[in-house]
């Protein structure tokens, strides 16, 4: 059966979506991360969708249900790469995927992880209510 | 208003709906539509599709493009013969709850397109039909 | 049902007809008919009569059926050119009609003889003509409407400039009333910057905006929701006072938005997400500067 490669880097777990995903496919996705999450303890897990050019609600769901089930096994999570037309077709589609933190790319996404994990660090990507608008 | 051409596929599974996708997706592309344009319109594709196949019990999709004078449209016309959708007017407005629950997604998916249409009757089935023109 | 007596005869008479076509053309005295040169005029005509008559062999004389779709192309083909070339819609389209005087005539010494088949055919080939004559009527104004689209898609794109102010520090001042389909526009391309400035922070400054209606805030919001799926923040500045009771009264929400009143308070915020700071060069003297001028 086909599987997205899962990708382990020290305490993080990395994904990079790079196929036409079908509902199957992103349900064990899903589960595959969260066994593996697990089984590592990973801290952190990377998703970068930056090849996906449709999102829609099925994998934004799963996008959502992987970032709360990860956070639940203590590991944050950090979807990286989404392309403008994706942001812009959510957006107007009603999802705004609130809780799930995002990143412009891998890299940024790493740096974004590494500080999420400590736990002093301000988080800078959220929807969350814990970042009250200045005035 | 001219049809261009028209293509009939199955929705009987999930890899189907992923090749309805790829479909619509080239015949945007063919009409020229902009990228931003072409990624509304596939992503309302994949969420009626889903739909019909879920709510449905499966159904077909008819591909089709037109021609009007100088304006090029993309028009998809999904079928099933499921149960049927009791409360149009709830479906459409059906959110997407955080908490997982599935909601119907048709609200959203009009919101990505230009003309919307949607003829439903208990016992008898459901008929969605969504276009876009450039 | 495929026409083949009017066909017939622009078969027969193709040469002449083509000739007193260009004449009556020539005859009507439009002033930019110096710009198509008379080899092109010719194969336009001599094109579009083939056309006509292969369209009549094919399909009768039903202009929106398929046989004619190659017809329907090339009017909208000449009639591009002439709207590009500054031709008015009439001028345009008299460019067809005025083939019917010489259809006519051939009619006429057709069936002399035959009154009520004169006038049946010159009838036919009347409606035929209207009918291809509006169709370029169309295709003009259709040619037109696009030639303005891209215009204003233009003055859009010159009127919607994003800024880069630092590195990661994107600002876009608009300017002007937001409709949707601008804000549309603004709002893909913005998007796209950030992702070729791998932007952290974007600033829309609204100083330049008159009014704000619930729209526009929603539009905004969109910008902004959208630019955070990306993993990029949003500040909003340049919000006046009349805007702020506006958008309390409209009861749109934007608590999940950091607001500033001012471009530079918004810069402020913007280098501190991004850790980074302004310091003070130290002058020669120590005395001079005590402590570098931290923001």
């Amino acid at each position: 059966m086909e599987r997205i490669p899962i990708l382990q880097m020290g305490e993080f777990l990395i994904v990079s979506i790079q196929v036409d995903m079908h509902d199957r496919l992103a349900l064990t996705l899903q589960d595959d991360l969260t066994t593996r999450i697990s089984v590592t303890n990973a801290k952190g897990v990377l998703i970068d969708i930056s090849a996906l050019e449709i999102v829609d609600s099925f994998i934004g769901r799963m996008l959502a249900n992987i970032s709360s089930m990860a956070l639940i096994l203590d590991a944050q999570t950090v979807v990286t790469g989404m392309q403008p037309a994706v942001a812009i077709t959510l957006v107007e589609l009603g999802l705004s995927l609130p809780g799930i933190k995002t990143a412009l790319n891998v890299e940024r996404g790493m740096t974004l992880l590494r500080q999420a994990m400590s736990s002093a660090a301000p988080t800078l990507h959220t929807d969350d209510a814990d970042d009250p608008p200045e005035d | 208003m001219t049809l261009l051409k028209t293509e009939t596929l199955a929705i009987r599974s999930e890899t189907d709906v992923v090749l309805i996708r790829q479909a619509v997706r080239r015949l945007c592309i063919e009409q020229g539509f902009s990228l931003v344009e072409q990624t509304k319109f596939v992503t309302a594709t994949s969420e009626i599709a889903r739909n019909t196949l879920e709510y449905g019990g499966g159904g077909e999709a008819a591909l089709e493009t037109h021609l009007e004078g100088l304006r090029k449209g993309v028009r998809v016309v999904f079928v099933d013969q499921g149960p049927g959708i009791p409360d149009l007017e709830q479906a459409m407005r059906d959110g997407f709850s955080t908490g997982g629950g599935m909601g119907h997604g048709l609200g959203g998916a009009k919101r990505l397109v230009e003309h919307f249409q949607i003829t439903s009757q208990v016992g008898a089935g459901t008929t969605v039909s969504i276009a876009r023109w450039k | 049902m495929p026409d083949s007596r009017l066909a017939e005869l622009i078969t027969r008479h193709e040469s002449d007809l083509l000739q007193q076509w260009m004449k009556a053309i020539a005859a009507s005295g439009e002033p930019r008919s110096v710009l198509i040169k008379p080899e092109e005029l010719k194969s336009q005509c001599t094109e579009l009569l083939s056309e006509i008559r292969q369209g009549l062999q094919r399909g009768g004389r039903d202009i929106n059926g398929s046989a004619w779709q190659r017809t329907r192309e090339l009017l909208t083909e000449i009639s591009r050119s002439r709207a590009q070339q500054g031709f008015s819609p009439s001028a345009t389209a008299n460019f067809v009609f005025s083939l019917k005087e010489s259809i006519f005539q051939r009619i006429r010494t057709e069936h002399a003889s035959n009154p009520s088949q004169l006038a049946e055919e010159t009838w036919n080939a009347s409606t035929l003509i209207d009918h291809l004559g509006l169709a370029t009527m169309e295709a003009f104004i259709t040619a037109r409407e696009e030639v303005i689209k891209r215009q204003q898609e233009a003055m859009l794109e010159l009127s919607t400039p994003v800024v880069k102010l630092w590195d990661g520090i994107l600002a876009l001042p608009l300017i002007g009333t937001l409709d949707s389909a601008r804000t549309q526009v603004v709002m893909e391309s913005l998007l796209q910057r950030v992702v070729v400035d791998s932007t952290d922070v974007v600033i829309i400054d609204i100083t330049g905006v008159p009014t704000v209606d619930t729209l526009v805030a929603q539009h905004l919001l969109k910008t902004v929701t959208a630019a955070r799926l990306m993993g990029t923040d949003c500040i909003i500045s340049g919000i006046r006072p009349q805007i702020a009771q506006t958008i309390v009264h409209l009861g749109v929400d934007l608590t999940s938005v950091v607001t500033k009143s001012s471009l530079a308070d918004a810069f402020k915020i913007a280098l501190a997400r991004r850790e980074l700071m302004v310091v003070k060069k130290r002058s020669g003297s120590s005395a001079a500067s005590a402590n570098p001028g931290v923001i």
